[in-house]
Order: structure tokens, then C-alpha cells, then sequence
């Protein structure tokens, strides 16, 4: 089962510089270690410790949250496409600015 | 009544217009609250005016002060016409590549401009904000990400004003920045029907924009509060070119670039709902007018090439 993954510029060093690459599971959590066995330290950066979603990624399925889809538990399916992103706060319709390291 | 006594008393109570030709059948329908119909054309003049009537009221604003503000553009644009209205200077930080337009419209208002390292993504603004605060502490920073009384505007305003004039709404959806449009207007809709389901559609930017070093660099306003949302949506520019060019072919609507983003997904659960055969009423917000963002790029040439000028930008 094929899903494309995209990679944000700053967890690229994991992927050897790749922008996307392919991997595979029927749930968030197992495409998640799937990345983490061909690319050791992604799930660190993905995952807390305690086992959730770190606060500071925002992950998509098709473009949707997967924080409203069940987070980790969130299904998938053959040609979804999954898409990481820091949270840089960017606004929307709104302002963009917001803001890293401003805490 | 459409008379006031000034130009702030005609802030909200904007008009919501069907979508004939975009709504997918008679039974699944979107309607659109037009916020470009503000003083200074867009939904910042709403919490902009409450942020500074709630400082004034606490006595954190007095007349002649300075008040600072991270904002690359509507926020700054609305703080600016208050300011000048109720006679505060106002000094805005924001990233270097912005609009021009923004920065034009500012500086006219009499607003002052600090501005903060186009690399530094939009993060910096805020960060530096913050520092310059620190330096002057009798100036004001209302800080609209953190603000209760911007969320605040949308709950006494926004929110009933679209609960009267659409009473059998079923979705509400906006943009996502500071995230109090969201906030409030979601949190009123749901304490009065919680089925009505509050969707929020983010702008993803070309990678330049997530300039970060880190993970742990990032960042989530305080207001956010992901209860009041039933779904979140990353809209990236494409979509929101073809969207916000849609809405201009079809409707007539000459909106801003998040607009297409929200239209994108107001359409996307609009159709989801044609397929499982619900009736349905989906309100999106306009947040302001296309006119600040023409010379992006974005209203020009073929989708691609519009989203080959928007890298980098911030588009929304």
C-alpha cells in the first residue's frame, strides 16, 4: 500500500534531503513507524514520548488535520497523500504572522 | 438603519449573500458573510475595535500612548484607523515581504513600521514584538493572538449576526490565523446548536514560508482551542488561486486569497453533503477584498504561474 508522504524542509535530514517519499500502513501510527524503519528518528521528532502527536507538528490527510481524524489512529488508505507541517501559525485569513520561538 | 455617528459604529452587521451559482444543489447551499464590508475593508476591524475598547476600559490605554502590534496587515490596517480615531500612535512589526500594498496603506494611517527579517518567516514579527515591548514598557501591545477580547468580538458579533440572518445554518467556516474569528464565532454557534459543525481552513504556504530550525520553534496562538473545531483543513496556494479566481468568474466576488482557501473548503463539505444526500446551509467568511493583493501575482496569468509568484509570499 503506497501513501506519499511529504517532508518538511526541517525533518529532511532524515529522509536524505527527500522532499516526499513513499510508505505504508493502515493508520497514521503504522505509517509512522514504517517511515522510522527505513528513516531512523523521524517518529522521535513526530511523536512525544508520552505517545502523542508533538504539539509544534500539524499532520494532514488529504489535507485534512489528522488531530480531527483520530490523530494516531486516524485510518488510511492506498493513494492518500499525507502531508507534515511545523506549526508556524501563518494565518490564515487573517494575519499571517505568528510566530516561532516567540514564547 | 444604515446611519451612524461615525465610522467606527458601522463596523459589523455585514451583509450575507447566497452563492446560487456555486452552492452544488437547491438543497446543499453556501452563503457567504461579506467582512470586506468593514471600515477598512476587512473582519480585523471587529477585534481590533473591541481589543482597544477592552484596553481603554481597564485603563491600560490612556489618551496619547503608543501602542505596538505583530501584525503583517489587516490587524495593523483596522488598529491604525482606530488609532487614528481615538488618538493612539501605533507602531506595527511585521515580515518584510508583505504586500505592498499593506505597507502603503499603513503608512498613510500614520502607522509606524518596524520590520522583521523576511527569513525569519513571519515567526520573527511576534518574537521581535515582544523584545521592543520589553524595551518600552509604557507602550501597549494588544497582541491579538492572545487577546480575549478579539475572540470576544466575533462571540458578541459575528456569531449572532449569522445565527439571525441564516438561522438554519449547518456549517460555519473561516480562516485560520490568530484563530478568534473561529474561536468565537464557533463557540457562539455551538452553544446555541451544537450540531452545527465549525470548520477551519489554514493557508499552507510555499516551503520558504516554514523557514523553521526546529520543531520545538514552533508555534500555537493562545487562543487556539481545538474543541470548538469539528475539522481543520490545509488549503494549499492552487487551490486557493482557483478558488478565490472561481468565486470572482461565478459569483461576482473579488476576495482576498485566504478567501479562496475557505471557499475551498466550504465547497469541499458543502459536496460531502450532496453525496450523503443532507440538506445543508455552509457559511463561509470573506475576510477582505482581493484589491491588497494584486500585486502578488495571484490574479494574473495561468494557476501555475500565479502560484510560482505567491512562493514566499504571505498570502493570506
Amino acid at each position: 500500500m503506497a501513501i506519499e508522504v511529504r517532508v518538511p524542509t526541517i525533518l529532511r535530514s532524515y529522509t536524505g534531503g527527500q522532499k516526499s517519499v513513499e510508505g505504508s500502513g493502515d493508520t497514521l501510527a503504522d505509517l509512522i513507524g514504517d517511515l522510522d524503519a527505513r528513516y531512523p528518528g523521524i517518529r522521535g521528532r513526530l511523536i512525544t514520548d508520552q505517545g502523542g502527536l508533538h504539539r509544534f507538528v500539524n499532520i494532514y490527510i488529504n489535507d485534512e488535520d489528522v488531530r480531527f481524524l483520530g490523530a494516531l489512529d486516524a485510518k488510511l488508505n492506498d493513494g492518500d497523500n499525507v502531508t507534515i507541517l511545523p506549526a508556524v501559525a501563518g494565518g490564515a485569513l487573517d494575519d499571517a504572522a505568528v510566530v516561532a520561538g516567540s514564547r | 438603519m444604515a446611519r451612524f455617528e461615525n465610522l467606527l459604529d458601522a463596523c459589523g452587521s455585514t451583509p450575507l449573500v447566497g452563492l446560487p451559482r456555486l452552492s452544488p444543489s437547491p438543497e446543499v447551499r453556501l452563503w457567504a458573510k461579506l467582512e470586506d464590508r468593514n471600515p477598512t475593508g476587512s473582519v480585523k476591524d471587529r477585534a481590533a475595535l473591541f481589543m482597544v475598547r477592552a484596553a481603554e476600559e481597564s485603563g491600560r490605554l490612556r489618551p496619547g500612548a503608543t501602542i505596538l502590534e505583530p501584525t503583517s496587515g489587516n490587524t495593523g490596517i483596522a488598529l491604525a484607523m482606530v488609532a487614528k480615531l481615538r488618538g493612539y500612535r501605533l507602531v506595527c512589526v511585521m515580515p518584510e515581504n508583505v504586500s505592498a500594498e499593506r505597507v502603503k496603506l499603513l503608512r498613510m494611517y500614520g502607522a509606524e513600521i518596524i520590520f522583521s527579517p523576511a527569513a525569519g518567516g513571519s515567526n520573527q514579527a511576534v518574537a521581535q514584538a515582544k523584545q521592543i515591548a520589553a524595551e518600552h514598557p509604557d507602550w501597549v501591545m494588544l497582541y491579538q493572538y492572545g487577546n480575549e477580547a478579539n475572540a470576544r468580538a466575533h462571540y458578541e458579533t459575528t456569531g449572532p449576526e449569522l445565527l439571525r440572518d441564516l438561522p438554519t445554518i449547518t456549517h460555519f467556516v473561516a480562516g485560520l490565523g490568530t484563530t478568534g474569528t473561529l474561536m468565537g464565532t464557533g463557540r457562539y454557534l455551538r452553544e446555541k446548536n451544537p450540531d452545527i459543525q465549525v470548520i477551519a481552513a489554514e493557508p499552507r504556504y510555499g516551503e520558504l514560508v516554514y523557514g523553521l530550525r526546529n520543531i520545538d520553534e514552533g508555534y500555537v496562538p493562545e487562543l487556539y482551542d481545538p474543541s470548538v473545531l469539528t475539522r481543520r483543513f490545509s488549503v494549499g496556494t492552487r487551490d486557493a488561486v482557483l478558488r478565490t479566481r472561481q468565486l470572482l468568474e461565478s459569483e461576482g466576488l473579488f476576495v482576498g486569497l485566504s478567501t479562496g482557501a475557505v471557499a475551498h473548503a466550504a465547497l469541499a463539505v458543502a459536496h460531502e453533503a450532496l453525496r450523503q444526500g443532507r440538506e445543508a446551509d455552509v457559511a463561509f467568511l470573506v475576510a477582505d477584498g482581493g484589491w491588497k493583493y494584486l500585486s502578488t501575482g495571484a490574479y494574473d496569468g495561468t494557476l501555475a504561474e500565479a502560484e510560482e509568484s505567491l512562493e514566499g509570499q504571505l498570502w493570506a
